[in-house]
Formats: C-alpha cells, structure tokens, sequence
C-alpha cells in the first residue's frame, strides 16, 4: 500500500528540537552567556554587527549563541530583526577626526603628526597556540599605561597631511552637503550603475570572505590600482542627531569602529598635475581586514570615474555588488535542497520522450543504421 | 485592508506587528503591486526586506502576502503543489504565528493561495489571489546574465534572443527543451517568467479569473498578472506548444488530468504515480475515485506494473 509522503510538519518540529538540544550541548558543561561572547568573542560580534548593519553588541552576542557560532546565520538573524525596526531619525556624519583612538597607525609614513598608536592588535604576534587559555590559566596582566596621552584630534593622514600639499584627489566635502540624500540599499531597491554611496553601503554590508578575497584580487593583477594603507584607525566615535524641533546636534551615544584609507595609483592629464586616488572602508568594531578589504574594492570600483581599463571582477560594480551579500548567498545557494521534484518530473518527461524518438528513429531506418 | 493591530500572537505578538512587516514596508510593497498590475508582466523593482527565512527560500512571496493579507483572509500554502512539504508547513505556521489567520489546506476555501511551482489544478476564482514564489524573474537572465542589459531588452521589446534559444532547441533536441519557466508573452508586449511552474500549468495562467502576483526577494522584483490577463507560451506555427502528459493516471485517484508526480517504489524499477496536488487528489478519493494503487483497491499495495 502506498501512503503519500505526509507528517512534515510533526518531523519539522521535531528537528527543530533536536537543533535546540545540540545547541546546546553536554549539560555537563556550563552553558556560554551571552556576555561572555560578548566580551570574549567582541570580534566575532563585530563582524556579526558590520554585516547585519546593526550596532548592538548585546543582539549580536545572543544571534551567535543562537546560531551555534555559525556567523553568517547570526547576521541572518540580526538582519531579520533590523529589518523590523522603525527609523526615528537620520545620524548626522560621524567625525572620525574627532575619535577616541585606540589604535592609529600609517603605512606610508614612519612618524606622523599624532605618532604610531598600535593598540591592540593581533599584528606581530607568533601564531603559536597558547596552551595557557586551553588549563584556564592565569588571567592576563594589565596592559601598561603611557605617559602621554593620546592627541584629543589626531589628524588624518589623507585630508590633513596628504591633501596640504595637494598630493591627493580632493573629494566633496561632506559638510557642504550635509542634508544631501544618502542611498539605503535596506530602503530603495538598487539599480546600476550605482553611486559610491551605495557601492560603500553594500560593501561595508557585504561578506568578510568575498571582499577579502576580491580585495585580494586586485592586488594579483585583477585591477591596477596599487594601494598602499594611509592610515588606518580604531576607536570610540560619537553619533549625533538633530531633531528638527530642537534645532541643535545631540549625542544618543559612541560606536566603535575601523577606518581605513587606502592611497593609490595616482592620475594625472594634460591639465592636472599626478595626483594620488583614494580608497575608503568603514566597518563596525575592530575588523582592519575587512576595512582594508573594502577600501581596496572601493577603489577598484571607480574604473569607470577615473577612465581606467576594466579588466577584474574586482573593477565590475554590478558582478561585486549582486554577490557580496552572503544573507543572500547563503540563501539561494542552499535553496537548491528544497524539493523540486515538479520541475525534475518535466525533465525526466523529456528525456524520456526524446530517448524514445531517437530509438523509434533509430528503428525505422535500418539501412542507414547499416552503412554506418 | 485594514492591518493596522498588532498580531495577537502571544510568543511573539508583542515584538512584531500583523503580518510581521511594518506598515510603511507594506505600503511600499502594495505601491510595487498597483504599478505591477497596472503593467502586466513589467518588472517592478522592490526594496525588498530582510526576512526571517533564506533568500531564495519564499522571501518575496511572504512579503507580498504580509502586504495583501488581512485578519479576514484564509490562507493555503503550497510547494510542488503539496500543503504538507516543508516549506509551506514553515511559511503557514509563520503566517498562522504572526497575523493569527485561518489558514486551510482547501484551494476552493482560500483567499491567498501562496505557491512554490504550481498552480492549483482547481481553477481559481475571481476573489481570490495566487502568489507566486519567484527565484529569478528576469526570463532573459540565462540569455544574459547582466540586469542593464535586460532592462534595455524589455524597453525595446527586443526579444530576439529568446526566440534563437527556442529555435536552436528545436534544432538541436527536435523539442522546446524547456520545461518549466517557460517563457510567456503578456498581453502581447513583455516576455515574463511564470517562475519555475511546470509548463504544463502555463495555460491555467491566460485568462485566469484570479489575481495573479509574484514576488522575488533576493533579487527584489515584483510583477503581476491582473484578472483576465492575455497569457500566451512562446512558440512557432511549426512546434506548437504542448504540456506534458503521462502515459499513467494517478496511483490514488485515477486523474490523468493533474500534473502527476513519480514516486519510485522499489530498487526494481517499479514506480507509480501521484497527483502532486495533493488537495484536488484528497478531494477526487473523497469523491469515490480510485486509483490502481489505492489501499482499498483489490490490487492496492502492490507495486504498479
């Protein structure tokens, strides 16, 4: 007797119970807080933040004990719950000048105005497994404490030092256009070609991995469009709005973040003299990867504005943009193990029939069959 | 409709409002929908949201039908033309969680019906509304792969390349060698894609009665198919088109009118077939049919010869 497939939703149930215990784990051992993630896994929520475009340590630490620590599932969640959010009010542009630094430093000059900040940084360390943290060992001593501190406005390396002597391309002033609107691809559907606006919005969103790797590309000869870090920089950042009945900026709270500025490959024409171009990456938390990542692509990405040759994927705004979601990736790429087995029974409907008419051919003309 | 109150849902009803999307997003996606049914077949780009299922898993047809659903409504969902498949078990538990509707496995009963790859064998009515899951709306995208050149394609009706892929099929396999998602002319001006239905239910879709709405959230389109819409499969005078067809009926039922499904019974070769409508097939048993493999046959259990 044949019973069709039935019972899905019993079995669905059930499987989502047997998720929560494995999630779980041993209840020998104790179960991980989330504030412990929070503060020991902080760069594991960075990334969760950055691309579930959501500051909220607190969230971003529950969504990695819930996905089990998978990272893209946790920015999955994180996204399905930023999707639901109102907007009370637009920041106003963040002033990275003005950070509370933690780390500061410039690959194209050895001393600069406001000094190397190195901070804390993985950067120089032998990666060799420390056995230590595995027995539970000591906790670690207090890092020590400069004698001075750290400038209150550290200047910025591009538009303070570099821009002085007029050695690298100018770029709009934010602050002539303040009220000028900024795209939201979480708004407004995307169309192409796409403003810098939104290519740094979809970047800044985009996947660690893929960026990285399209980054990557452009350093191996997939682009040309060499970069060299201005400067890179982590830190506490106010965020301000103004509401429009109180007239004046206040501050709803500090953010962390990595800035990243890249100079590169300079231009020059008939009318203007060489000068460099640059690169821009911003994420949330300490994430210099990407931020460097992001700001290689962002450069690579405006072939079009500076007349280059496009010859990388890396330099193709449509190919990087449509790919770099892994909310997205993730989705359809794994889609394929839903069922589709009405679609398959039109396939095999037709290979079947056309095996049949090759065979019936094959048949009604032996001759043929026999000259060969 | 009226949805302004928040789902009664006790779990969750406090954090997200009726049908889990906020108003402004829903009054964005029907402002998407009215542009959509005014052009029939037109692409409408959409600032389609995150939701809390995997792009590519429904995304857009949920958010079509948190934007049409109201607390009146009664909802059926359907993959491969199943109620019982994952999917739909997971997609009618997120509407039954967060807008508290009815919901019923009965395509005569339902006002929504949301679909993954069919249409219901019953034909539709005029109150009520198929939504279609879509994964890749553009028809031309497997023709060519970037969206500037598509957009340009539909603007100037320029659907050349579409018909030396059907006629290249035609001389390479003596066939249209496609057969789902197969291509359609709305209303005489754009090609669209019916999504991956069967091309055996493309005919259902010329003239239906009923609204017909697709939504793709990866890729943040919608388009519509208004009542009584000129839906025609492309095809030439010389290979017309044709649906699929089975030299069997079903297992249960008997139908040899519905889109049947194989089922392999055994590592022998032995296989039988069965309505992939799971309702029109309940409801033909309900009625008496029989089909060969049916428990209370005298041959029932048995492996179909």
């Amino acid at each position: 007797m044949y019973v069709a497939v039935k019972g899905g939703e019993r079995a669905i149930n059930n499987a989502h119970r047997l998720l929560a215990e494995k999630r779980r784990g041993n209840t020998e051992t104790p179960e991980i807080e989330t504030d412990q993630i929070e503060q020991q896994l902080s760069l594991s929520v960075a990334r969760v933040m950055s691309e579930g475009s959501l500051f909220d340590r607190d969230l971003a630490a529950l969504a990695i004990k819930q996905a089990r620590g998978d990272l893209i599932e946790a920015i999955f969640l994180i996204r399905a719950y930023r999707t639901t959010l109102p907007r009370f009010a637009f920041s106003k542009p963040i002033e990275t000048g003005k950070m509370d630094i933690e780390r500061r430093i410039s690959a194209t000059f050895k001393d600069l105005p406001g000094g190397q900040i190195l901070g804390p940084t993985f950067d120089y360390t032998h990666r060799l497994l420390d056995f230590t943290l595995m027995a539970n060992g000591q906790t670690p001593p207090e890092a020590a404490q400069g004698d001075q501190p750290v400038d209150d406005t550290m200047p910025r390396v591009l538009d303070d030092l570099l821009n002085y002597e007029g050695l690298i391309q100018d770029e709009p002033a934010s602050a002539d256009n303040d009220d000028a609107p900024v795209a939201d691809l979480t708004r407004e559907p995307v169309s192409f070609p796409a403003g810098r606006d939104l290519r740094l919005q979809n970047l800044a969103r985009g996947d660690e991995g893929f960026i990285l790797s399209m980054g990557y590309s452009t350093q191996r000869g997939y682009a040309n469009s060499h970069a060299f870090v201005g400067e890179i920089r982590y830190g506490k950042v106010a965020v301000e709005i103004e509401p429009e009945e109180l007239g004046f900026a206040i501050d709803i709270g500090d953010i962390d973040i990595t800035e990243c500025e890249t100079v590169n490959k300079f231009k020059g024409s008939k009318i203007k003299p060489p000068q460099f171009t640059r690169g821009y990456g911003l994420v949330f938390g300490q994430s210099e990867r990407k931020a460097i990542s992001m700001a290689l692509v962002d450069r690579a990405m405006r072939a079009r504005e500076m007349g280059e040759q496009i010859m990388g994927p890396a330099q193709d705004e449509e190919f990087i943009m449509e790919h770099s979601d892994n909310v997205q990736a993730t989705g359809f790429v794994e889609h394929i193990k839903l069922p589709h087995y009405v679609d398959f029974q039109g396939e095999l409907e037709l290979v079947r029939r056309m095996r049949k008419e090759i065979e019936a051919r094959a048949q009604s003309t032996p001759e043929t069959k026999a000259a060969e | 409709m009226e949805n302004t109150q928040t789902s009664q849902n006790t779990e969750t009803g406090a954090a997200y409002n009726f049908a889990y999307l906020d108003e402004q997003t829903k009054r964005m996606i029907r402002r998407a929908l009215l542009k959509a049914v005014a052009i029939p077949g037109y692409q409408v780009p959409f600032a389609g949201r995150e939701m809390p299922m995997p792009y590519g898993w429904g995304t857009g047809g949920v958010q079509v039908t948190a934007a049409v659903i109201g607390p009146d409504d009664t909802l059926k969902v359907i993959d491969q033309g199943a109620d019982d498949t994952t999917n739909a078990v997971s997609i009618r538990q997120f509407f039954a969680k967060t807008a508290g509707v009815a919901t019923t496995e009965k395509t005569a009963e339902a006002s929504i019906i949301q679909t993954r790859h069919r249409i219901p064998e019953k034909p539709l009515r005029d109150d009520q509304i198929l939504v279609y899951q879509v994964p890749i709306p553009e028809p031309l995208r497997f023709l060519e792969p970037r969206e500037t050149e598509t957009r340009k394609m539909h603007a100037l009706e320029e659907y050349g390349l579409m018909h030396v892929k059907l006629y290249e099929d035609i001389s390479r396999h003596g066939h249209i060698a496609t057969t789902y998602a197969y291509p359609v002319m709305v209303d005489g001006r754009y090609v669209m894609d019916p999504s991956p239905t069967p091309k055996f239910d493309n005919p259902k879709m010329n003239m239906m009665p009923a609204l017909q709405l697709f939504g793709a959230g990866r890729e943040k389109r919608i388009y519509a198919l208004p009542p009584f819409t000129r839906v025609e499969s492309l095809d030439f005078e010389d290979h017309p088109f044709s649906v699929q067809s089975w030299d069997d009926e079903c297992g249960m039922c008997s139908a040899t009118d519905s889109y049947l499904d194989e089922v392999i019974l055994d590592d022998k070769g032995n296989r039988m077939f069965v309505c992939s409508d799971t309702d029109y097939c309940t409801e033909r048993q309900d009625a008496g049919h029989r089909g060969p493999q049916h428990h209370d046959q005298p041959l029932g259990g048995k492996a179909a010869e």
